[in-house]
């Protein structure tokens, strides 16, 4: 029973994006809340029905079949309304001969689901708006998955959703690929939400692993979409997926069984997915066609060099110079302190400590941490001094935990 | 925060002699030393780069190729950063790696 429910969720999960794209962009994007009534209208059927008469031999089918119905149902009878109650666009009703089939196919699906990601992805709407509508009407994730997601409330994300929508109808955003020469500039806001929605999945505030992974798993799915589309597979899309497989590997690792987070140098390598290593490598390599090096280039090969568990110069090496090129182009405080650690690995700690206190990140437990490491080979006081600022910084209990280790070991070696 | 102009040169730019691995040492320390400006979130820009050869034109329509070899040292290139004050500005420059090839670095705030 609880198999056949998973199952369902899944497969209601999948197809509630595939039909809201078909339907939205047969009736347009101002109708994408009826064509959510209608999807999750056809799911409630599937339940009832299927609940009493078993899974059908083809639940897809059936559900199109369904929702086709419910569809041509709806608009025809609002066209009857539109007809009678508002006569003044009788004209341009009556030339729109009938009302048009919704079309299910393999190729009107893709076509449609591609659409409606560059929809979605308008700069119009505000980035955090953004995800919760891509999980919405692109992965199909109900209300409480996001709210979870986001560790908030339903309401939220509700209202969240419903100014997302509202924006789209008032910018008169169209279902429909942008110009050719728009393309890439567009593609960046669409590669930028992907990979949004993949952090928020990678570094969830939720402990929800399930909606964890799912939410990277979704972002992956987004991504080698826009593969399968000439204008939209570009080095910089590889380069995005690449990144995401690189960082996905590492999914069986990074938990315990309890689900306790286990740290980079803490991890068993035997536990990181070698497939997804390997399909990794392999949109990397397709990446470096053409001389495009965008942000996600530079952090794709610095996570390719993090699936290699050993330590040599070479890595190093260019893990710093990769960190330098992203400061160019992207600088944020833990790209900055990640450099500076890649500057200790790749030139010893006398530079690396005296970059680091240049970096005056005081609010950045990372900080102290790092200050702490760096410290250890110079000042044993100092050190403890940065690692107890540091735990007094850190939020979760792991952290706390894993920083009071530190502590413990750095006393142990100075002798109390 | 303003923005400054960091302008190198140097009396001479003739790696020909260079090994490969030396260039590449060199090459690292330039990137090594602006990452480490970018690393404070304080570089701006950074600027383009100045091909060696060029031309110099002169009052009364006289035109010189270059390089420049009147001029003691060489404009190599530059970057722009961020600082509260041309002191501040000029903290930033030290390290540059022209200053290892007998070069200075020039620190000039940009109006706007």
């Amino acid at each position: 029973m609880y198999k056949e429910q998973e199952y369902l969720k899944q497969l209601f999960q999948q197809e509630f994006a595939k039909m809201v794209a078909v339907i939205s962009r047969l009736y347009g994007l101002q109708h994408i809340e009826i064509a959510e009534d209608i999807v999750s209208e056809t799911f409630l059927l599937a339940t009832e029905t299927w609940g009493a008469k078993g899974v059908p031999p083809n639940p897809t089918a059936w559900l199109y079949t369904v929702a086709k119905q419910k569809t041509l149902y709806h608009f025809r009878r609002n066209k009857i309304f539109d007809q009678k109650v508002v006569p003044q666009i009788r004209a341009e009703v009556e030339n729109d001969s009938e009302i048009e089939d919704p079309d299910f196919s393999e190729q009107n699906i893709k076509d449609s689901q591609l659409q409606m990601l560059f929809a979605v992805c308008t700069p119009a709407i505000a980035s955090e708006a953004q995800i919760g509508l891509a999980l919405r009407v692109l992965c199909g994730f109900g209300i409480d998955e996001i709210a979870e997601a986001f560790l908030t409330n339903k309401e939220t994300i509700n209202k969240r959703l419903f100014r997302a929508k509202d924006k789209l109808r008032m910018e008169n955003v169209k279902m429909e690929l942008p110009a050719e020469a728009e393309i890439s500039a567009r593609l960046d806001n669409v590669l930028h939400v992907i990979y949004l929605l993949f952090s928020e999945g990678y570094y969830s505030k939720t402990q929800n692993q399930i909606l964890q992974k799912d939410l990277c798993l979704e972002a992956l799915r987004l991504g080698l979409m826009l593969t399968e589309y000439d204008k939209t597979n570009q080095p910089k899309t590889n380069a995005l997926i690449a990144l995401m497989c690189f960082h996905a590997s590492r999914f069986g690792a990074r938990e315990t069984d309890e689900g306790a987070l286990v740290l980079y140098e803490q991890q068993n390598e035997e536990l990181w997915d070698k497939e997804l290593i390997h399909q990794g490598s392999r949109f990397l390599n397709i990446s470096a066609m053409g001389n495009e090096v965008s942000s996600y280039h530079l952090e794709a090969k610095i996570a390719y060099w993090h699936c290699l568990k050993e330590d040599s110069k070479e890595k190093w090496e260019d893990i710093l110079q990769l960190y330098n090129q992203l400061l160019l182009v992207n600088y944020s405080p833990s790209v900055a302190l990640n450099r500076t650690y890649a500057l200790y690995k790749a030139n010893g700690w006398q530079p690396a400590l005296a970059e680091a206190e240049k970096l005056k990140l005081e609010t950045n437990h990372f900080y102290f941490l790092l200050l702490g490491e760096l410290y250890k080979n110079a000042d044993k006081g100092k050190a403890k001094l940065n690692l107890q600022k540091a735990l007094a910084l850190a939020k979760t209990k792991t952290e706390k935990e894993g920083i009071q280790k530190k502590i413990d070991k750095l006393s142990d070696l100075s002798g109390g | 925060m303003k923005d400054f102009a960091l302008l190198f040169r140097q009396p001479s730019y003739d790696y020909t002699k260079a090994t490969k691995e030396e260039m590449q040492a060199i090459q690292k320390k330039w990137h090594d030393w602006a990452g480490g400006i970018a690393a404070q979130g304080k570089l701006s820009s950074s600027g383009p780069r100045l091909a060696m050869e060029g031309k110099v034109l002169k009052a009364g329509g006289v035109v010189t190729d270059g390089p420049f070899v009147e001029i003691r040292e060489i404009l190599g290139s530059f970057i722009v950063v961020k600082a509260d004050s041309l002191e501040e500005a000029t903290t930033l420059a030290h390290g540059c790696p022209a200053l290892d090839a007998n070069g200075s670095v020039e620190i000039r705030p940009i109006f706007g």
